[in-house]
């Protein structure tokens, strides 16, 4: 099992064949025109053509991106959770696996911060505080926390084959502990009553441009989340290519040191 | 006792080496402690492994005990291909390292007896171990952490003696122990390559480990190579 | 079951470790005793709401001394090696999991007895009859599930520097279940805030379920995260 060897290509060999001194490909390049056209539509269905809801005022129009943050916070924890059950499973065990689970880590950490102040502004604007002991508010800030464990735990050092080993074993752990956790904030906040002028969800019968909007907002979040991850998967394959070549150097030192004496 | 330098006969036909390692690169975080080790140690013999600080002599003792992964390079224990198996080799060898892996507000006999039933051992087996590595009555109920250091050392090698581990993994024994311990120890180990246990021996204790050993392997820079014993 | 065997020689034998050095009982428990206090302080000893919130402020006390009781539990092994010699002598990691376990719940229970007697007498709590059997269901199945959590995070943060920090981040939100269920199962025991019997069961049914799923992950999981 060679773990820092250079000629180790899994995973690597897209980076190998890009021409310019960024990691994009022409595939993100197709991806990140793909977003920014998504993201005009948004701002302009979200701002202009979309129409302010008759209870929350101009404030629903955090709704576009509110929501989509905490879809695609979902998604990648998922995709996290996912990755590293096929980085312990597979056969081949390769790293590429841990640096998808581990990009779209932390890109989920970020967007769920995103949803937690989007929220709380939205709060602020609405209800007049910024946070409420409710059970999706309260399960969403443990989320947030526990996967920035996760990225600690990724941090802690050693090999790459040690670090994907121990943040595939905390990332499915990780995913165990949500269900637990969302089960028994619900309980919690449904026994202790309180008036649910705190419903984060639209109305029922909502405007059909508001649900567009909300739509494109998906769209372009999940464009945008595929976009960074593919990003950031290319650059962690890169600093471990970095870093084992960094092994080659000090390997030929040592040897030297030894020829020395 | 003394043994001549002769080398052992390798090509043995159907002899499969109990130790066997090619090129093998190992690394302590991002530093490579084995920079390219190649040995090949049959059954019964001492070998001494012998090299300045830092020369990777524990992480090569560490890595046969499987618990160091192999990163480049082949390297097998018994037969199995420590890349793949590490876990099914450690049964099979003890390491003995700079801790003792004892308990210091447990007895000697409470530690040695944990040791042994963990690994399966029978209640006779760990006190004729006991007896054997001479912490058997006086020392016996005595907690570790009033020991002497050989006392501890003594104590370690009793649970390697219950486990009846086929290779010996030894980072400088001799250390800490005075000159009847050190004779105890060189016994000892004698006594367990005559029953058939391989022993590597990490030493800096030169004059001591050269008396014993029947081969010596130098490692410099995370390599290794053939040495001689005076 | 071998596995079993073997664990139960460890939870032995940390246990008796725990009596020859009387860590525990000399630092843990009076620290544990000390945040009773300290919260009386902070919530400025008005006896009604300390009533109140006492169930809540015993399972806070609890996770606090958790923390210490998993860092000394794997203290104990780092020490001298001892995990690592276990990992060559080639124990079952399963059964060093549930050793561990076995003995950090054994610890944690007296725990929670000494502050639910500290409750007792600094809060002014009174625990009626028809609440016992909850009660005891409650700290059982409460503290399986922490000791779960406990001894496999402690696995992961013991031994090397600058990971023991690691243990009280990944600790918390995890037992966020526990404190919650705990809590409010504690409260329906003893008829704080006028809580009603059957809520509490509710409670430790979720508590079994973590228990139970951190016991089988966490025996599962151990072994991959304490190797190299």
């Amino acid at each position: 099992m060679t773990t820092l060897d250079p000629t180790d290509t899994t995973g690597t060999t897209t980076v190998a064949s890009s021409t310019g001194r960024t990691p994009g490909t022409r595939a993100t390049n197709v991806i990140a025109i793909a977003t920014g056209v998504a993201m005009t539509w948004l701002v302009l269905f979200a701002l202009v053509f979309s129409p302010a809801d008759a209870n929350q005022g101009e404030s629903v129009r955090l709704m576009y991106i509110h929501l989509p943050t905490i879809w695609v916070a979902y998604l990648s924890f998922t995709v996290t959770a996912v990755s590293s059950g096929l980085y312990l499973f597979t056969k081949k065990q390769s790293l590429g696996w841990d640096r998808l689970a581990g990009a779209s880590a932390e890109i989920g950490v970020i967007f769920v911060g995103l949803t937690l102040v989007v929220g709380s502004l939205w709060g602020r604007l609405t209800w007049g505080v910024f946070w409420q002991w409710d059970a999706r508010l309260t399960t969403t800030a443990l989320l947030f926390v526990t996967y920035i464990g996760y990225l600690a735990v990724r941090r802690l050092g050693g090999s790459h084959q040690q670090r994907a080993k121990r943040s595939a074993v905390i990332g499915l752990v990780s995913v165990l502990l949500l269900p637990l956790v969302h089960w028994s904030v619900r309980i919690w906040r449904s026994l202790h009553q309180s008036p649910t002028i705190l419903d984060t969800d639209l109305d029922a019968d909502i405007d059909g441009t508001m649900l567009l909007s909300v739509f494109i907002g998906m769209v372009a979040f999940s464009l945008l989340y595929t976009w960074l991850v593919m990003y950031r998967t290319r650059v962690m394959a890169m600093e471990d290519l970095v870093e084992d070549q960094g092994l080659d150097l000090a390997l030929a030192e040592r040897r030297a040191e030894g020829v020395g004496r | 006792m003394s043994r001549s330098s002769e080398s052992i006969d390798r090509s043995a036909a159907g002899a499969t080496a109990v130790v066997e390692l090619r090129d093998v690169v190992a690394t302590l975080g991002r530093f490579p402690a084995l920079s390219g080790a190649t040995m090949r140690v049959e059954r019964s013999e001492i070998v001494l492994l012998r090299g300045p600080n830092g020369a990777g002599k524990t992480t090569l003792l560490r890595l046969c005990a499987g618990l160091v992964p192999v990163v480049r390079g082949e390297a097998f224990v018994m037969g199995h291909d420590l890349s793949v198996d590490r876990e099914r080799v450690r049964p099979l060898v003890g390491l003995l390292g700079h801790q003792n892996g004892l308990y210091a507000d447990l007895t000697v006999a409470e530690n040695v007896r944990f040791w042994g039933a963990t690994v399966g051992a029978s209640t006779a087996e760990v006190d004729a171990a006991m007896d054997r590595m001479g912490v058997a009555d006086r020392l016996a109920d005595v907690p570790v952490r009033k020991l002497s250091a050989g006392q501890k050392r003594r104590a370690a090698l009793a649970g390697l003696v219950a486990r009846r581990a086929q290779v010996w993994l030894l980072d400088e024994p001799h250390a800490g122990l005075d000159q009847t311990g050190r004779d105890e120890l060189d016994a000892t180990l004698q006594q367990a390559a005559d029953a058939g246990a391989t022993i590597l021996v990490a030493s800096h204790e030169l004059d001591r480990a050269e008396s014993l050993a029947t081969r010596a392997i130098d490692v410099v820079a995370g390599q290794t190579s053939d040495g001689h014993l005076s | 079951m071998r596995v079993l065997r073997v664990a139960w020689l460890i939870a032995r034998k940390d246990l008796a470790i725990e009596r020859r050095s009387r860590i525990i009982t000399n630092q843990v428990l009076p620290f544990a005793a000390v945040t009773m206090v300290i919260f009386g302080f902070a919530l400025d000893a008005n006896t009604d709401v300390l009533e109140l919130v006492a169930p809540g402020l015993v399972w806070l006390a609890t996770m606090f001394s958790l923390l210490l009781l998993v860092q000394r539990t794997f203290a104990v092994e780092s020490d001298d090696g001892a995990l690592d010699a276990m990992r060559v002598a080639g124990v079952d990691p399963r059964a060093i999991f549930v050793g561990k376990a076995i003995g950090l719940g054994i610890q944690l229970l007296v725990l929670e007895v000494v502050l639910l007697a500290a409750a007792v007498i600094l809060y002014g709590e009174t625990i009626r009859g028809s609440g016992v059997v909850l009660l005891v269901t409650t700290l059982i199945s409460a503290t399986c599930g922490l000791a779960a959590v406990g001894t496999l995070y402690g696995g992961l943060a013991a031994g090397s520097k600058g990971r023991e920090t690691l243990l009280p981040l990944l600790t918390f939100p995890a037992v966020a279940p526990v404190l919650i269920g705990a809590t409010r199962a504690v409260e329906s025991a003893l008829g704080t805030g006028a809580a009603e019997l059957s809520e509490g069961w509710q409670w430790v049914s979720l508590l079994a379920v973590f228990a139970v799923a951190f016991g089988v992950g966490g025996a599962l999981a151990f072994g991959p995260l304490i190797d190299e």
